[in-house]
């Protein structure tokens, strides 16, 4: 028998992590996402599964802390919105330069500044073009319901240790703040420390006698070997992008026209495909689940059949840059998006559509 | 004549009277000729060495000169973004909370850019050691200064002397941490003479000794030279350390356990 509860986005990764067996979660309190520090202090999960938990300084110390923790192996994820996420950006790039597996959800607002407290997708490029310095990607996955805010949870971390790389569930207040019906999943073990040794010989478990000592570092003053270690790392994210591309398509079949939209405002788009085929226009929606690496190839194909793209984001025009580089100006792209906080309406969508294209 | 001849005769068991700590690798060390660091790192593997923790133990490197401290030191290592060691730290301990976890940091690192993160960790009472080696200057980066430079003393960003009007006061962080309810022993030592290096060493070891008893954070200040950056030859540089920088930063335990 299924286990379904009505929970909101932020309880619902919570509820992941501990069921997905994760170690540890460090976070700092920021609007909308302080329920899922909230919700892991209500579970105790000590008690459920010996998973740790604890409320950092700052976002910076809980970033940091994740990379100590990610560093011995353990599975280890932190969460933010958007101003707490430019702070975590330090952390990040040393956690990408040292090659380790995390994970970390971004609730977005508004911003920029303090911005406001309402959804918004104006993340996009700090998380899908690296956010902090150096040439590195992280895994974005984009959660469109508070079901895949749970199940991202787990794929998340399958896909951080899979490339010992950080990943990003890249949300947004509307996702993490409504509630929805979630399936949810069995209880895994956390791994022990014995097996997390065997299985994570890069880790920093305590060198024993039988190998060198574990340098997790990201520093390496030679540039030969800075180089080479770069053209690893670029090596990696083309496996991802050859191998890890997911999205979704909703009635592209026959589209003569194609909206690419993300989380909440791939919800919206679902219903402008539905009033503006009432009108007869043939349009139809790709929603990119992962943000980086992104569905280039598909959108090629589609640039094909179709006579217009339009981007739809909740921000000034971010996706749509990776939009009109994946179609390589072979068919029109254009943005639509309202920002501050403030969804697009269906009906605003299709009018978008009707004035540029029809 | 008779030079550069090596008398092996003496090369005998009994008479070892000194050997470098197996936990020292043997790569060469990058410091400067008269530097503290590599006596402190010593001191930090003896104690490792004698204490036979060393599969348990696993340490962290900040940024500033001891940034490949993990080039020296034998242990399982991770290296921090600058100031964020104690958040490293308490993520290592809190998810190995078995293991022996210490820091490594410099004065720019512990007592500039990473305060927040020394102080939280500190006042956390997180189950770590903390080794802060101060010699009042930003070494690596070419002798700016630092937090805890003293009010007068030059540097490459203070040229005409620290101005406490205008740069600020040096940071006595280590009685400020004293005052924490998370610190269980806090103390300053250095490492210029042997019989300062032997007080030290067994200040390092009663610290690592506390994170078995789990009695919460030690905090272990070495007051150290920087002939570099303060443009002194070693000899001067550590004569001018007892001159200046013992007066204000006094040598001697600041918080001690209640036995």
């Amino acid at each position: 028998m299924k286990e379904l509860r009505l929970m909101k986005g932020n309880e619902a990764i919570a509820e992941a992590a501990i069921r997905a067996g994760a170690d540890g979660y460090f976070g700092y309190p920021i609007t909308p996402q302080s329920e899922v520090l909230e919700y892991f202090m209500a579970e105790k999960p000590e008690e459920r599964t010996g998973m740790v938990i604890l409320q950092a300084e700052s976002e910076v110390a809980a970033i940091n802390m994740i990379y100590g923790g990610a560093g011995c192996g353990k599975k280890v994820m932190t969460s933010s919105s958007s101003p707490g996420i430019s702070l975590k950006q330090e952390g990040i790039t040393y956690i990408a330069g040292a090659e380790l597996p995390c994970l970390i959800l971004n609730v977005v607002r508004g911003g920029p500044g303090l911005g406001t407290i309402q959804p918004a997708q104006s993340d996009y490029f700090q998380s899908v073009k690296g956010g902090g310095h150096g040439d590195y990607k992280l895994i974005v996955l984009a959660p469109a319901s508070v079901q895949e805010m749970y199940d991202f949870v787990e794929l998340g971390f399958e896909l951080a240790f899979k490339y010992r790389n950080p990943a990003m569930i890249l949300s947004d207040g509307a996702i993490g703040q409504m509630m929805e019906k979630v399936e949810i999943g069995e209880q895994k073990k956390r791994l022990t420390d014995k097996e997390v040794k065997e299985k994570y010989p890069w880790a920093t478990t305590g060198k024993d006698d039988n190998r060198e000592r574990n340098i997790i570092t990201s520093l390496d003053l030679d540039s030969v070997k800075q180089e080479q270690f770069n053209q690893k790392l670029q090596a990696k994210y083309q496996e991802m992008e050859e191998k890890e591309v997911r999205f979704e398509e909703i009635q592209t079949e026959d589209a003569e026209y194609l909206f690419v939209a993300y989380g909440t405002s791939s919800r919206i788009c679902e219903k402008s495909v539905q009033l503006a085929r009432k009108k007869g226009i043939k349009v139809g929606l790709l929603r990119p689940i992962t943000l980086f690496p992104f569905p280039k190839k598909r959108l090629m194909e589609l640039a094909g059949q179709v006579k217009g793209m339009i981007s739809v984001e909740m921000s000034a025009g971010q996706m749509v840059e990776d939009v009109k580089l994946a179609v390589e100006h072979t068919v029109p792209v254009i943005h639509f998006g309202r920002m501050g906080g403030i969804i697009p309406s269906p009906d605003e969508v299709v009018e978008a559509l009707e004035q540029k294209f029809l | 004549m008779a030079e550069n001849t090596v008398n092996n005769d003496i090369i005998k068991e009994e008479n070892l009277v000194y050997q470098k700590t197996k936990l020292m690798t043997d790569n060469v060390l990058h410091y400067c000729p008269g530097c503290g660091h590599g006596t402190a790192h010593r001191l930090v593997m003896e104690v490792v060495e004698e204490m036979d923790i060393q599969t348990e133990t696993i340490g962290v490197a900040p940024v500033g000169c001891s940034v490949l401290a993990y080039n020296y030191m034998d242990v399982d290592m991770q290296e921090a973004a600058h100031g964020r060691a104690p958040a490293l730290a308490t993520g290592i301990k809190r998810l190995f909370p078995d293991k022996f976890v210490f820091t490594y940091q410099g004065d720019g690192d512990l007592a500039a850019i990473g305060t927040a993160e020394t102080i939280h960790a500190c006042n956390r009472g997180e189950n770590i050691t903390i080794i802060f080696v101060n010699n009042g200057i930003y070494g690596m980066t070419g002798g700016q200064m630092a937090p805890t430079t003293l009010p007068g003393m030059k540097s490459s960003t203070s040229p005409y002397g620290r101005d406490t009007k205008l740069m600020g006061n040096p940071l006595k962080i280590t009685e400020l941490v004293a005052q924490l309810p998370g610190t269980y022993f806090v103390t300053r030592q250095a490492v210029h003479t042997p019989a300062a290096a032997r007080k030290a060493k067994k200040a390092l070891r009663k610290a690592f000794e506390n994170q078995k008893l789990k009695k919460g954070l030690s905090f272990v200040e070495i007051v150290s030279n920087c002939n570099s950056g303060w443009k002194m030859t070693p000899n001067d540089a550590n004569q001018w350390m007892v001159d200046n920088m013992f007066p204000f930063y006094p040598l001697g335990d600041i918080k001690v356990p209640e036995e």
